[in-house]
């Protein structure tokens, strides 16, 4: 684990009574990368990022942010620490508008300056290109706008370390290549670990992969050495048609 | 009287009241099992059991044996119905959204036990029990003589109070045999389990909706005409045996029908255990924040599994 | 006009309006509109957290009482003087919310409601059980003598009137202030999906701790309020029914929105007050409005005021 190192697991474990979900893994993000973690259905991601962000009690194992084991922290002083998460099913606050639920999201860094949080709202809506829908309620907007508003909200909180979990999942295409050059626009600003089962998305965006499979970590590497692995192309690639 | 020789005559007390209890709170329990409805009401329809047995009771006369059978059969009908009305027309227009079946339910029971003040009027009413022995007990000692058998003055219990524990066994165990064996015990259980896969094979999910209701109130009414020779009936009888429920379903487990009948016989014996020994308020109180503090340590119920 | 215009307008318009109706209405109406206020301000407690917070307590009598009988027994048992003992009333109401509160937080959904009302009913008992001090269900009267503060005899028409009217205005200003807050609108977050609001970095758990210690402080403070103008604290103002009156007040008028529970007190009050010369059953209205509530207006009737024309009613 070295300074350039934002995020590291070691040993991280969690059983569901008899049966593991996640076992032993270590895992290593270097700072300003986008990392995806692929892997077949119920390989473990979402149970992974859950333990990383706090969602989830590990069973055992640690968790580093920037250095510090956070392990023994509650969800919301992990996310308070510059960890910001995205649900994999949709969750936003669908009673409130748009504007208020950036602004939430904003606002747990920037306190009480209803300047500076006006401020990064507008930013944030510029960026995702939802300004002219800024007052709807939220639970009004499409399925496909919910799913930007989700990523938006993260956005607005300058996380050091962006999860996104599923982001892309029924989007339509031309949402999917605005999601590919709004996460490509964000390198170099932020980490992104992105749990992602589209590989176009995967290969155009991503500069490390991890593949999990059956809650263990199968191969590591950049998009050109997991498309050479042989490992991941029987137990994952192989078995879709990327 | 002994401390021996009391505690048993507080377990047979307890064991009454877990009884009538256990009846009570399956009808709670399955109508959250099966509905996921909270239904606030629960305790009105059990006062209007015990309302029904004396009404009938007095309409009937003669031998009391004669009403208290008819009230049995009546009672539950009466009720279920009525609630099999509620649920159709109030529950189900507003589509079982939780806070509103809670706003919906706490309506109802004021209907119920305002309408039951108006008609049958604020005095508590008794009814006769269709028998009545009062049966001595024995207890053993060991004196001078090895173990001797005495019969303790005060340690008695009447034929009515064993009956009313055999027919709650009796009454929970056809239920049992209802739910598990028969094809109506089926389609609820099939509508428990996921209600848009059972609609989708043809359970008509509505009218089981409806069904359950009325069977939980049924229950709540069954055990009212059990108790009633007891306890006399009156408007206000509901507001006890709804938080006892609530507390026994809640600890059992939402919705787990062995775990209500365990914390009904828990709850039952210890309610009926302390306040022999302790001044009924203070028994009350103690009683209270015990159970609300296993609510606050263990809200996933003594038999549920704890997360992780 | 901006919204924030409009949104003093109301306010401060509420209190004027309440203020003039003492000078119009006739004494009966006047007497009964001084009790309004002070429920009301009980309804703006409970509000607070059932309606922004999004909590279903059953339990808030606990808290009620909790002020009533601070301040009762601080000037029956220990002859404190009024204002004192308005103070050790609202420190009661304060510690036992934040009593209640650590523990109840616990639970959620129905056994949050089942804990509370539990709490509440051995918060009953335990008055009937001292009921050497407490007088019980009979209750006891506080002198008029003693109803005094500041100089000012608050058993006279004018002053209750007016002591009520503060009352009201400080708690309702303080929670409209509170609620177009930061922490106000994390509240409402909380309530509309807490488990996203958890993962936005905000500790729900102490939110919704502070959001039970105001709400039970505001509810204690009608409750002292409430024995001091009315000179009266008895325990049936311990019972559920009284846990189950502001959840009734604040359907009616609207959950979640500031002028909800003023309207919903001054609804039912009348409704109550023209049912019970029929009938001694008039808690049947009480049913019957409910009931209609869940079927047809589940957001009250400030509620359904904003869904339909002024979305800017906070």
């Amino acid at each position: 684990m070295d300074a350039m190192t934002i995020l590291s697991t070691r040993n991280l474990t969690k059983a569901y009574g008899g049966i593991r979900a996640n076992t032993d893994i270590n895992f290593d993000l270097p700072k300003g990368q986008i990392m995806a973690l692929i892997g077949p259905n119920g390989a473990g991601k979402s149970t992974f990022v859950g333990m990383v962000s706090g969602r989830i009690t590990a069973t055992s194992g640690d968790v580093f942010f920037e250095g510090n084991n956070i392990s023994k922290l509650p969800a919301h002083k992990r996310i308070a620490r510059g960890i910001a998460y995205t649900f994999q099913i949709t969750s936003v606050f669908t009673g409130l508008p748009l504007r208020e639920n950036i602004a939430l999201a904003a606002r747990r860094k920037l306190g009480s300056d209803k300047a500076a949080t006006d401020i990064k709202v507008a930013q944030v809506l510029d960026r995702v290109g939802l300004t002219d829908r800024a007052d709807m309620i939220a639970g009004d907007l499409s399925y496909g706008h919910q799913r930007i508003l989700e990523i938006a909200m993260g956005l607005a909180q300058d996380p050091r370390l962006f999860i996104l979990d599923e982001p892309t999942q029924g989007l339509t295409e031309l949402e999917v290549e605005n999601f590919i050059k709004l996460i490509k626009s964000l390198a170099g600003e932020t980490t992104i670990l992105l749990i992602e089962h589209n590989m176009d998305v995967v290969m155009k965006t991503a500069d490390q992969i991890t593949v999990l499979n059956q809650g263990e970590v199968l191969a590591a590497g950049t998009p050109a050495q997991i498309r050479a692995n042989k490992a991941v192309q029987a137990a994952y690639l192989g078995t879709t048609d990327a | 009287m002994e401390f021996g020789p009391h505690l048993m005559l507080a377990s047979l007390e307890g064991a009454v009241t877990a009884a009538i209890l256990a009846l009570t709170a399956m009808g709670l329990s399955i109508v959250f099992g099966v509905m996921r409805v909270v239904n606030i009401a629960h305790g009105e329809f059990f006062m209007l059991g015990a309302v029904i047995a004396w009404w009938v009771a007095s309409l009937l006369g003669g031998h009391p044996a004669i009403g208290f059978v008819l009230a049995l059969v009546l009672a539950p009908l009466i009720v279920g119905t009525l609630a099999a009305v509620a649920d159709r027309f109030i529950l189900q227009r507003i589509n079982y959204d939780p806070d509103r079946t809670i706003v919906a339910t706490i309506g109802l029971l004021y209907i119920i036990q305002q309408t039951t003040l108006m008609t049958f009027g604020p005095e508590a009413r008794p009814v006769q029990p269709p028998f009545n022995t009062r049966l001595a007990l024995p207890w053993f000692e060991y004196g001078e003589n090895g173990f001797a058998m005495i019969w303790p003055w005060g340690l008695s219990i009447t034929s009515y109070k064993l009956f009313v524990i055999v027919a709650a066994i009796t009454i929970i165990t056809g239920l049992w045999l209802f739910l598990t064996r028969s094809k109506a015990g089926l389609l609820m259980r099939a509508t428990q389990q996921d209600s848009e896969t059972a609609q989708a094979f043809g359970v008509p999910v509505q009218r089981v909706y409806s069904w359950v209701f009325g069977l939980g109130a049924g229950l709540a009414a069954i055990g009212a005409v059990l108790v009633v020779p007891i306890q006399q009936a009156h408007y206000l009888m509901g507001q006890d045996p709804l938080l006892l429920s609530f507390i026994v379903v809640i600890i059992g487990g939402l919705g787990s029908l062995p775990g209500t009948i365990i914390a009904a016989i828990l709850i039952g014996m210890s309610d009926g255990i302390i306040s022999v020994f302790f001044s009924p308020t203070l028994a009350k109180i103690i009683a209270t924040l015990v159970v609300a503090m296993v609510l606050v340590f263990r809200p996933q119920g003594l038999l549920g599994k704890s997360e992780g | 006009m901006t919204n924030q215009h409009r949104v003093h307008l109301l306010h401060f318009g509420t209190i004027a309006l309440l203020a003039l109706l003492f000078f119009v209405l006739p004494a009966y109406h006047v007497g009964n509109l001084a009790r309004i206020m002070v429920l009301a301000t009980y309804a703006i407690g409970y509000n607070f957290l059932f309606g922004y917070t999004g909590l279903l307590s059953l339990g808030h009598a606990l808290f009620f009482t909790a002020g009533m009988y601070g301040l009762g027994l601080a000037m029956t048992q220990f002859g404190l003087p009024s204002a004192p003992a308005l103070i050790i009333g609202l420190i009661a109401a304060c510690l036992v919310s934040a009593v209640i509160g650590f523990l109840a937080l616990r639970t959620s959904g129905v056994a949050f409601m089942i804990v509370t009302l539990m709490f509440a009913q051995a918060g009953y008992l335990t008055i009937l059980y001292f009921g050497t001090y407490t007088r019980g269900d009979e209750g006891f009267v506080i002198q008029q003598a003693k109803r005094v503060m500041f100089g000012i005899d608050l058993s006279s028409e004018v002053s209750r009137y007016f002591a009520a009217l503060i009352l009201f205005s400080i708690c309702f200003l303080t929670v409209a202030r509170i609620v177009q807050s930061p922490f106000g609108k994390t509240l409402i977050a909380i309530r509309e999906n807490e488990e996203r609001a958890r993962m936005l970095g905000y500790d729900t758990g102490a939110h919704k701790l502070k959001a039970i210690i105001i709400s039970g402080t505001i509810s204690g403070f009608a409750g002292a309020a409430y024995a001091l103008l009315f000179g009266y604290a008895g325990a049936t103002f311990a019972t559920v029914q009284y846990s189950i009156f502001p959840l009734l007040w604040v359907l009616l008028g609207g959950a979640g929105t500031t002028v909800g529970p003023l309207i919903g007190v001054i609804f039912m009050f009348y409704l109550i007050d023209l049912s019970s010369s029929i009938t001694s059953a008039y808690m049947l209205i009480a049913g019957v409005a409910l009931v209609l509530l869940a079927m047809f207006a589940p957001q009250g009737l400030a509620g359904t005021l904003r869904k339909r024309w002024f979305k800017w009613m906070p």
